[in-house]
């Protein structure tokens, strides 16, 4: 096969955004994606079967068939999952990767979300670190990330964000009614609610037109490509350079390596399930945190007996995600409007400098909740089955508000992908086990964030109210999986340099949402795509400096 | 309009249980072949009581009126493969809590005593319970390409216009005096 200059693995939010950027600077550049690309006429929206609510499979992988992942609990006890189950933690499988179907809230963390450790000291047993880059390194590149990828929203009700050089280049789609309940009450209570930053265009934008607004938006693709992910952004683009070779349905083995320690290429099965070698001078992994760390720990050979990046046995650790924890608030009149995407309006007065606490996390309104999402959210006293369900389905179905937010976790070393002994995926390679939890702390800032989001809805005029606060016994590291291959400035605490270079191998870098010290109060992806295009102006920088031709 | 559904769907499910799956069934029977595709009929009959349960009848149609028992026959042949065992046990079971409580099978008894064998179910067998539950309400409120909640009738129910009006439904067209 001809060599190339950069294999990156994995075609998702950061995958894709490296391979633009490196291929329109010039480099030859092939893109492996394990999944196929899927186009509007395959957007189906099925309640049932989408990226979110998966009781009938993944609409955006992986397939159920071949893929499982292994967990251990608090306990000792070992299960298998499959990828449309909730313990497999999943996030996608296809060009676009998470970004095809996303909510897309396209937060900037703040400040002090860089500074974790600094501004409130590592809680005992926590691996609570700071980044080794502050907000303001990255800040170009959120901003580059907004333009590029294309967000639309409005900050300005807030003082609580970092200090940004430019508004969003789109203004936020219309208010819906949750909104116009959720505003004002906010407001009486001395907070500061504004427009959440959605990667969806409110008006037309980068050639394509605007959200419809309708009922399917979140796990779903969009049928008016109205929103922006990597597959109708960056990817396109990267294509259109000349430089750059998509090819879906391989699956990256693993990053080979020669007999200096550096890598010359990746062994990946193609679409017929042969075994290929692609040569190249560099590989940047960008497969998602837990897959990341699995494609590492599966390289292994005589100079990396424990995969490559492994020495110190980081590449795993730290795994996180986010819990979410809220409140639904019950209405006696109809708050629902029909209006998507839904979630429209945040508060983040809570993500830092409340005292016993190590940070906290945004707040914002739920995205539609489709019936089959209400089932067991209905008032505490309902039944679970019976006239008095259904009657209660009736009751509350438009009639109820839900204010929820990932709470800022706190990680530990001992919350980690493994490779397992035994279980293999469909190509024979080794499975993805997880194990371990966030420290405990999170679950004292996710009561808090609770209680906070109950009292919301109460000020807004909820007649009752539950509290969702979520003790999980174990991670939750699907949709918002990081951490696996924290970036840092030891080599013997971490995976990747600043530059998201692994630290003793210089022509292999990670960059996706593994690179993640901590996760922020706040989605992750934009924060993935800052990191993603900041890693890679200086891989281009290298390259051109040359360090990296081999 | 809905009453009279109802009663076709029910007259329809004694047929289906009469021909014993020989009869090629014409009409808007629930199984899109003529028959189960994986439910023995003595289970559907028992399934479709059980279901029946979790969601009654009232002024809208009942699990089996909407399909629930088309969508949960279809998925055992497919994603819920996995669960035939449990459902045929767990129906077994409920059955027999029947036969030994009220003499007969599920399906005959009142519908105060099929609630009472149901609430039984949920103690002795929850891991069953919760499943059929589960899919019960997957049927009723899922999307109706899978064959429940047919004619999209539980989503009416709810108040959500069918077909989606795309943003239309924030404004009330009622309000106003007419003029
Ligand atoms: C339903 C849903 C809603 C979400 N909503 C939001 C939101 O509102 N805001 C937000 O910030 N985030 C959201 N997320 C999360 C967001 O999508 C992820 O944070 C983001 O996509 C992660 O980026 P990544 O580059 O790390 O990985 P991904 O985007 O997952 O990309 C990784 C890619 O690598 C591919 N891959 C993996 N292994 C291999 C291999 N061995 N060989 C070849 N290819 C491989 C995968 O198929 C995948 O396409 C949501 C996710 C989902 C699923
Ligand atoms: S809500 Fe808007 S962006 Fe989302 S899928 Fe619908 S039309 Fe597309």
């Amino acid at each position: 096969m001809k060599r190339v200059n950069a294999v990156v693995i994995g075609a998702g939010a950061a995958g894709g955004i490296v391979a633009k950027e490196l291929s329109v600077a010039g480099l030859s550049v092939v893109l492996l994606e394990r999944g196929p690309w899927y186009t509007a006429s395959d957007c189906r929206k099925d309640d049932l079967r989408n990226q979110r609510t998966t009781m009938l499979g993944n609409a955006f992988g992986p397939a159920d068939e071949g893929n499982p992942r292994v967990s251990v609990d608090a306990s000792g006890a070992m299960r298998t999952w499959l990828p449309s189950e909730g313990g497999y933690q999943n996030n996608a499988a296809c060009v676009g990767g998470g970004t095809l179907s996303y909510g897309a809230q396209a937060w900037r963390y703040m400040p002090q979300d860089f500074r974790m450790r600094s501004t409130y000291g590592a809680p005992a047993g926590s691996s609570l670190e700071d980044w080794p880059i502050t907000y303001d390194d990255l800040e170009p590149f959120y901003e580059k990330a907004e333009y590029e990828i294309g967000v639309s929203g409005d900050y300005s009700g807030t003082p609580f964000h970092g200090p940004r050089r430019h508004p969003l280049p789109m203004p936020p789609l219309a208010p819906n009614r949750e909104f116009y309940i959720l505003e004002p009450a906010a407001k009486r209570l001395g907070l500061h609610p504004f427009h959440i930053p959605m990667a969806r265009n409110s008006v037309p934008y980068n050639g394509r037109g605007p959200c419809m607004r309708c009922r399917w938006c979140v796990g779903f693709a969009c049928e008016v490509d109205a929103k922006n992910g990597s597959q109708n952004t960056v990817i396109p683009t990267a294509l259109a350079s000349g430089n750059c070779e998509l090819r879906t349905e391989c699956m990256a083995k693993e990053v080979l390596t020669d007999d200096r320690g550096r890598a010359r290429g990746v062994a990946y099965f193609d679409a017929s399930g042969h075994l290929q070698e692609q040569p190249c001078d560099v590989v940047v992994v960008s497969a998602c945190a837990i897959e990341s760390a699995r494609l590492l720990l599966n390289s292994k050979s005589r100079l990396f007996p424990n995969g490559i990046g492994n020495r110190y046995d980081m590449v795993g650790r730290n795994l996180q995600g986010h819990h979410y924890t809220g409140a639904v608030g019950f209405f006696d009149y109809d708050t629902y409007d029909d209006v998507g995407p839904g979630g429209s309006i945040a508060i983040s007065d809570y993500n830092h400098g409340t005292s016993g606490l190590c940070g906290g996390g945004m707040l914002a309104n739920e995205f539609i909740r489709l019936p089959i999402h209400m089932i067991d959210r209905l008032p505490s006293a309902s039944p679970r089955w019976g006239l008095g369900h259904k009657q209660a389905m009736r009751a509350a179905y438009k009639r109820n508000i839900q204010v929820f937010g990932p709470t800022q976790q706190i990680p530990t070393a001992d919350a980690r992908v493994t490779l397992d002994p035994t279980v293999r995926d469909k190509w024979g390679m080794p499975v993805a086990r997880i194990s371990g939890n966030v420290h405990p702390h999170t679950f004292d800032i996710g009561e808090v964030q609770a209680q906070r989001a109950q009292a919301w809805l109460k000020e807004a005029g909820a007649i009752t109210t539950v509290k969702l606060s979520n003790k999980a016994t174990g991670v939750s590291a699907g949709q918002h999986q990081a951490g696996t291959c924290r970036m840092g400035n030891d080599p013997k605490g971490s995976v990747v340099d600043r530059n998201c270079r692994i630290h003793d191998v210089d022509n292999v870098f990670v960059i996706d949402g593994s690179v993640h010290v901590n996760n922020g109060g706040f989605n992750p992806v934009l924060t993935i795509m800052a990191v993603a295009y900041m890693a890679s102006a200086s891989l281009v920088q290298s390259w051109k400096g040359t360090g990296l031709k081999s | 309009m809905k009453g009279k559904r109802g009663i076709l769907a029910r007259r329809d499910f004694m047929i289906a249980t009469a021909a014993a799956g020989t009869a090629v069934l014409s009409g808007c029977f629930s199984s899109h072949n003529g028959g189960w595709e994986n439910l023995a009929d003595a289970d559907a009959a028992t399934l479709k009581a059980v279901c029946d349960q979790i969601i009654p009848a009232d002024g809208f149609p009942s699990a089996s009126e909407a399909g629930v028992l088309t969508y949960i026959d279809r998925q055992l042949t497919r994603h819920y493969r996995r669960h035939r065992k449990a459902y045929a046990a767990g129906l077994e079971q409920a059955d027999r809590i029947s036969r030994e409580h009220f003499g007969a099978g599920l399906e005959s008894v009142t519908t105060q005593q099929q609630m009472a064998v149901v609430s039984a179910l949920e103690t002795q067998n929850s891991g069953f319970f919760n499943l059929v539950r589960e899919h019960t309400l997957e049927g009723y409120y899922g999307s109706p390409r899978h064959g429940g909640n047919r004619d999209a009738v539980s989503w009416r129910m709810l108040g959500l216009d069918e077909p989606p009006l795309r943003g239309r439904a924030q404004y009330d067209l009622r309000k106003g005096s007419p003029s």
